[in-house]
């Protein structure tokens, strides 16, 4: 009996600082509609921050605590002001840039992070005074787990009063329902957001504050507590901070007994319950349909245009050029363009659901690893070759795509995007944590093709057949019946329902289908390397292929190739240097600010006419 | 007090407003008049800088507003109530009228939730009932409420009798002629013309995004022809 009790309240420990970051998360999306990836770069933040600080301050109590508050108030200038530089710009461009723009921000804080602390993990003071422990029902609890306990309500009833009985929080809520009309009621909003931003990442500071006692300062905390923050914004309902800090117990019990039962994956456990409560309440626990905002308009899009001859004439000619390539490129050319082929298809098949079919989705990393290790396993456990490798990669990332895709087709918009999130990070802990099948952290070594494809100029042709042959295969759909009807629902999704046609349906298919040809290049992808890490399921890597549709553009069909090739350029240039991911980070926010539609539009931009046979061309 | 200039306004790119110009002295109460769809709300919005327009000047109070960011023209004395009501739903009656509340305005009486509520008696009974769970006609009156909160010297009603009840339309009539005793300046925006007979000075109708006619509510009364041809009946 203790011991459950020990266990319960270890649960109700751990929730306060999933509260807090989750809680911050919740506000700041709540008015200004973003979802920010950075907020676990906050909550590194404040952990770093407190840990520095309190050894400057004077030891003993008021120091703790006084550094804790520190951390959390410099997180919230910190945060207030990447809101003023940056996000103020991106308020009216589509989710997608907003997230990768915030992804940019993750990138530079890491090095920003790295540089200041080191590489090291720290291991932060214990709290003076909740050193010890008490023993309840014989069971030691931590004193410091204690105050958590008591923090978490406390931050709760606090965060209550700030917005129910202050003016500031009057004009907060009225905002989260309509912004427009509290700026025509003479609220300036920019600084209503500022201050916004302010409270939701001084939150997060603190979450990571108060939990340097209980781990270790680390490098990894930013993206390991999105995921989980996610999770408990989509289960407590976006928005809402009650229902964020009912999650978090709900989250916090749930590790706290699935490490009983399922020890090592519990974010399974947190997944399942996430997807049972989208299922039964599609916004969350205490959340409320996502109404259209007031006052926030995403832009329209150009009708798809079929390629023109000079369009078609270019690709032949493009195609012809990688065909003759192994007799006029080194090895090592051979190689990286093999590399850009498997990217292109990659992110030709994430193009596919989003600028077709309008769904974001955030975790589309894990269909390529699903392929990658799909392949691999086969050949390492069942001792397969190459062909049946490559075969099982895209039923492998199929059948992940039809089981995750099932649940997140139910649901649109961020919710959706929080979902594949969820479903990549799932994949990504079992590749992580079961040692014995997949090899863990030390990945899966030895994956080389078969002896006929062994030869890098055999194998780069390999790449180049399926690829372009997914990529066509991909275009003809788009072009199909199938591909109208996803851009209709993409469009007017009660229009089409209201004809009768399935909608979900034909969602559950594409996600499916793009899933398989992501599942395709992942499989080019581990033979071509000869092995597979879990990094390669890792939310970096999903945004990878967010970026590379971006820097393409969402709204042309040769987006996601162009995006392929500057993206695989850029980053075999920068990562020779130390700290590229700021360079990265900086690239993805020039990006976002300059070239909202893409380096592919923005050339359709600067030569209207030419390759794309645009309206006006023909019209004259 | 306010003066619209030769505004054009554009929605992508169709054009919305074509030349719009109105003038306004202190005290007045106007009707902008015209069928739905004829540019009415697109007015006040380009005036309140929640559109912005391509060409033309407004200004108020002789300063120009053009283009200003609405928080802006709004602290300088213009209120503006939209035409779907847009209350706070999750807000009670007081926070609504919070959300409202700007410091007091020299020359212009200070508005109070207790002055308020004398001017619409049926608020008081529900201060602290949240937006959502009113009636269309209380929540229009929490509207032009919530507006006065920020003591404006000019407000712009758009469309105040819509779809409203033929009683709480003779009420409303009422309010907006208190309201004009008070000194306060009012545009309103109609589709027809029993709302503004009751209550306006002069009155201009628009239609295409164009002015048509631009005269005393007599003078209009006295030419049929311009009524049928730009009102609905
Ligand atoms: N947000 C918008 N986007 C595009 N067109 C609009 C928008 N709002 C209004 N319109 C169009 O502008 C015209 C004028 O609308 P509006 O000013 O609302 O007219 P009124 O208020 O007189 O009924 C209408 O044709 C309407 O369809
Ligand atoms: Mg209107």
């Amino acid at each position: 009996m203790g011991f459950y009790v020990a266990q319960f309240l270890t649960g109700l420990a751990s929730a306060a600082s999933l509260f807090l970051v989750a809680s911050g998360l919740s506000i700041i999306f709540g008015v200004t509609r973003i979802v920010n990836f950075a907020h676990g770069s906050f909550f590194m933040l404040g952990a770093y921050l407190a840990y520095t600080i309190v050894q400057v301050l004077p030891h003993g109590i008021l120091g703790f605590w006084g550094s804790v508050v520190a951390a959390a108030l410099i997180v919230g200038v910190i945060g207030a002001a990447i809101e003023v530089l940056l996000l103020r710009r991106i308020y009216h461009a589509p989710e997608l840039f907003q997230l990768v723009a915030t992804f940019g921000v993750v990138l530079v804080i890491q090095d920003v992070t790295l540089w200041i602390w080191g590489a090291e993990d720290l291991v932060g003071p214990r709290a003076p005074g909740l050193d010890g422990a008490v023993r309840i029902l014989g069971e030691p609890i931590p004193e410091y787990d204690l105050a958590l306990i008591v923090i978490g309500p406390a931050v709760l009833a606090g965060i209550w009063l700030l917005f129910n009985r202050t003016r500031w929080g009057t004009l907060v809520r009225a905002a989260t329902q309509d912004r427009e009309m509290v700026g025509a009621l003479g609220v300036n909003q920019s600084w209503l957001f500022t201050s916004v931003f302010f409270v939701g990442s001084a939150l997060a500071g603190l979450g990571g504050a108060i939990q340097i006692p209980r781990e270790a300062v680390s490098l990894l905390m930013d993206l390991n507590v999105i995921a989980d923050a996610f999770v408990v914004t989509v289960i407590g309902g976006m928005g809402s901070v009650a229902g964020a800090f009912l999650a978090a117990v709900l989250i916090g019990e749930l590790n706290a007994f699935g490490i009983l039962v399922f020890p090592q994956i519990t974010i399974v456990l947190a997944f399942l319950v996430m997807a049972v409560v989208l299922i039964v309440r599609p916004w969350g626990l205490l959340g409320r349909p996502e109404a259209p905002q007031r006052g926030a308009a995403g832009p329209l899009e150009a009708p798809l245009r079929a390629a023109t001859g000079p369009a078609m004439a270019f690709a032949a000619t493009v195609l012809a050029l990688l065909a003759v390539l192994p007799w006029i490129a080194d090895e090592f050319t051979l190689v990286l363009v093999g590399d850009i082929l498997v990217f292109a298809l990659f992110a030709a098949s994430l193009h596919f659901i989003m600028g077709t079919g309008g769904m974001v989705s955030f975790g589309h990393a894990a269909y390529f690893g699903l392929g990658a290790y799909g392949a691999a396993l086969v050949v390492k456990h069942l001792g397969a070759g190459m062909e049946l490798g490559l075969l099982m990669a895209p039923v492998a990332a199929g059948i992940g795509a039809l089981v995750f895709g099932w649940f997140c087709v139910r649901l649109s918009g961020v919710y959706l995007a929080m979902l594949t999130l969820a479903a990549a990070q799932i994949v990504w802990s079992i590749a992580f944590q079961w040692q014995d099948v997949t090899g863990g952290d030390d990945g899966l070594l030895g994956i080389w093709p078969a002896a006929w494809a062994g030869s890098k100029t055999v194998y780069y042709y390999l790449v180049l057949v399926l690829s372009a042959g997914g990529i066509y295969t991909l275009r003809r759909i788009v072009h199909a019946p199938f591909g109208y009807t996803l851009r209709a629902g993409r469009d007017s999704s009660l229009r089409v329902d209201a004809i009768g046609i399935d909608l979900r349906g034909h969602q559950w298919m594409a996600f499916t289908i793009a899933g398989v040809f992501a599942g395709l290049a992942g499989g080019l992808y581990v033979f071509s390397k000869g092995s597979i890490f879990p990094d390669t399921l890792a939310i970096p890597h999903s945004v990878d292929a967010l970026i590379m549709v971006l820097l393409g553009g969402v709204q042309t069909l040769a987006g996601p190739v162009v995006g392929a090739v500057s993206f695989t350029l850029l980053e075999d240039w920068i990562t020779r240097f130390d700290y590229w991911r700021i360079i990265f980070g900086a690239i993805i926010l020039a990006i976002c600010i300059l070239a909202p539609e893409g380096i592919a539009g923005f050339a359709l931009r600067l030569l209207p006419g030419r390759l794309t046979g645009r309206v006006e061309e023909s019209a004259r | 007090m306010l003066e619209v200039t030769d505004l054009d306004t554009f929605y992508g790119r169709a054009q919305i407003l074509d030349g719009v110009t109105l003038r306004m002295d202190g005290g007045e109460v106007v009707a902008l008049l015209g069928r739905n769809g004829a540019g009415k709300s697109t007015t006040m919005k380009s005036v309140m800088g929640l559109v912005r327009p391509a060409r033309g000047r407004v200004r108020f109070l002789d300063r120009d507003i053009t283009g200003r960011p609405s928080h802006a023209v709004c602290q300088m004395g213009l209120g503006y109530v939209p035409e779907d009501r847009r209350v706070f739903t999750e807000l009670t009656v007081m926070e609504n009228l919070e959300v409202g509340r700007q410091a007091p305005r020299d020359g212009v009486p200070e508005w109070t939730p207790e002055r308020l509520f004398a001017l619409f008696p049926n608020l008081a009974e529900m201060r602290n009932r949240p937006g959502g769970r009113m009636s269309g006609g209380e929540q229009q009156m929490l509207t032009i409420a919530r507006t006065l909160m920020g003591n404006p010297r000019l407000i712009l009603l758009d469309e105040p009798s819509e779809g409203l009840a033929p009683v709480i339309v003779e009420q409303m009539a009422q309010t907006i002629a208190a309201l004009k005793t008070e000194g306060l300046t009012v545009l309103l925006s109609e589709q027809n013309l029993h709302f503004a007979r009751m209550v306006a000075d002069r009155a201009y109708i628009i239609e295409k995004g164009r002015m048509r006619f631009d005269g005393t509510m007599a003078e209009l009364e006295a030419n049929p022809d311009i009524r049928d041809a730009y009102l609905a009946v």
